[in-house]
């Protein structure tokens, strides 16, 4: 009921003008790419980088904001959004799986603490973001629980949501499997570490924004 | 050896959300794979993966999370229609949940019309 609210005065206001500070969400699973692209969007934009990536899981623990992210179309509109990088959902994190890749026991163990925080994290700030780019890798089985757990909490809260099949730049990226896996929604490949399709990315953010 | 408890949902239909998580992360806890008949709610999936990142420790390292919907792999609007009639009345009776200890099941791998259970092999 509450969400419903929310999303009517929503809409209301953003139909009556151009949206404005919105909060664009970075989703997915661990390793999927999220903060290259939140990267690739801050270096596009901003000039600066919004944080580290590593090829161990979990590198991003905290939810990082980037407030007043303007993007400019070719036509000169303009798009102002908060961005918001999530740490990577999961539904386990063994302290071990992390000494495997030479990190020592205390360290590893910190990780994994707050990998659990990080993981909390993210799905409390379901109720905050307004607008979900679902990060998957597009390398990877698209059918894992997260992913489906991940996209049926934003259409249950009315989010509107694209679908990016990151890492298209590899060959095992499969973006129609993707599709396949999720038809009711759009599905871009595209690669945040080279910026294949960013453009269009960028382009599709305006009309999520006014969805 | 592998312990499979299956919960009909009966037993967690009149449970609050926090209880029905509760009900399935104990069994979870006992190192049993839970086979439970339908599905919870999309919110309470979510919860139940924010509960079990709460219950992390030295023993318990989380879960493995598989639903089967049969609403997703209907072949057509009667047949959604069908199923979307059936939740209404009868709550998410439809489907299967399976959840299980990660220190048991390595991977649940999923694809519409089959589904792999991959365990460990118990450490000697």
């Amino acid at each position: 009921m509450l969400n419903k609210i929310k999303q009517f005065l929503k809409s209301f206001f953003t139909d009556w003008g151009p949206r404005q500070n919105f909060k664009l969400g970075l989703y997915g699973p661990p390793n999927s790419g999220k903060t290259t692209l939140a990267n690739k969007i801050c270096i596009d934009w901003l000039g600066e980088e919004m944080g580290k990536v590593s090829p161990i899981p979990h590198e991003t623990r905290e939810v990082n904001v980037k407030e007043k992210v303007t993007i400019k179309a070719k036509d000169g509109r303009e798009l102002i959004f908060n961005l918001i990088d999530t740490p990577g959902i999961a539904t386990k994190i063994d302290y071990e799986d992390f000494m495997k890749s030479g990190m020592p026991a205390t360290k590893a163990k910190k990780r994994a603490r707050e990998a659990t925080k990080g993981v909390i994290e993210s799905i409390k700030w379901l109720d905050e973001v307004d607008t979900v780019l679902v990060v998957l890798d597009g390398t990877q089985d698209p059918y894992s629980q997260v992913n489906v757990t991940i996209i049926g909490n934003l259409q249950a809260r009315n989010i509107p949501v694209l679908i990016c099949a990151n890492k298209a730049d590899l060959k095992k990226c499969k973006v129609k499997k993707v599709q396949s896996a999720f038809p009711q929604y759009e599905v871009m490949g595209i690669s945040a570490k080279y910026g294949k399709n960013i453009e269009k990315l960028y382009e599709k953010l305006f009309e999520l924004a006014r969805k | 050896m592998v312990t499979i408890q299956f919960v009909p949902y009966t037993e967690i239909e009149n449970l609050s959300g926090l209880g029905r998580i509760r009900k399935l992360l104990n069994i979870a806890k006992m190192n049993k794979i839970v086979l439970l008949q339908g599905r919870l709610r999309k919110e309470e999936e979510a919860e139940l993966i924010k509960t079990t990142m709460e219950e992390i420790d030295k023993k318990f390292k989380g879960i493995e999370l598989a639903v089967i919907n049969p609403s997703q792999t209907a072949k057509d609007d009667l047949q959604k229609f069908k199923y979307g009639f059936l939740n209404m009345f009868f709550g998410e009776t439809q489907g299967l949940t399976i959840i299980g200890p990660s220190s048991i099941v390595k991977n649940i791998k999923k694809d519409p019309n089959k589904i792999e259970l991959l365990t460990k092999e118990a450490k000697r």
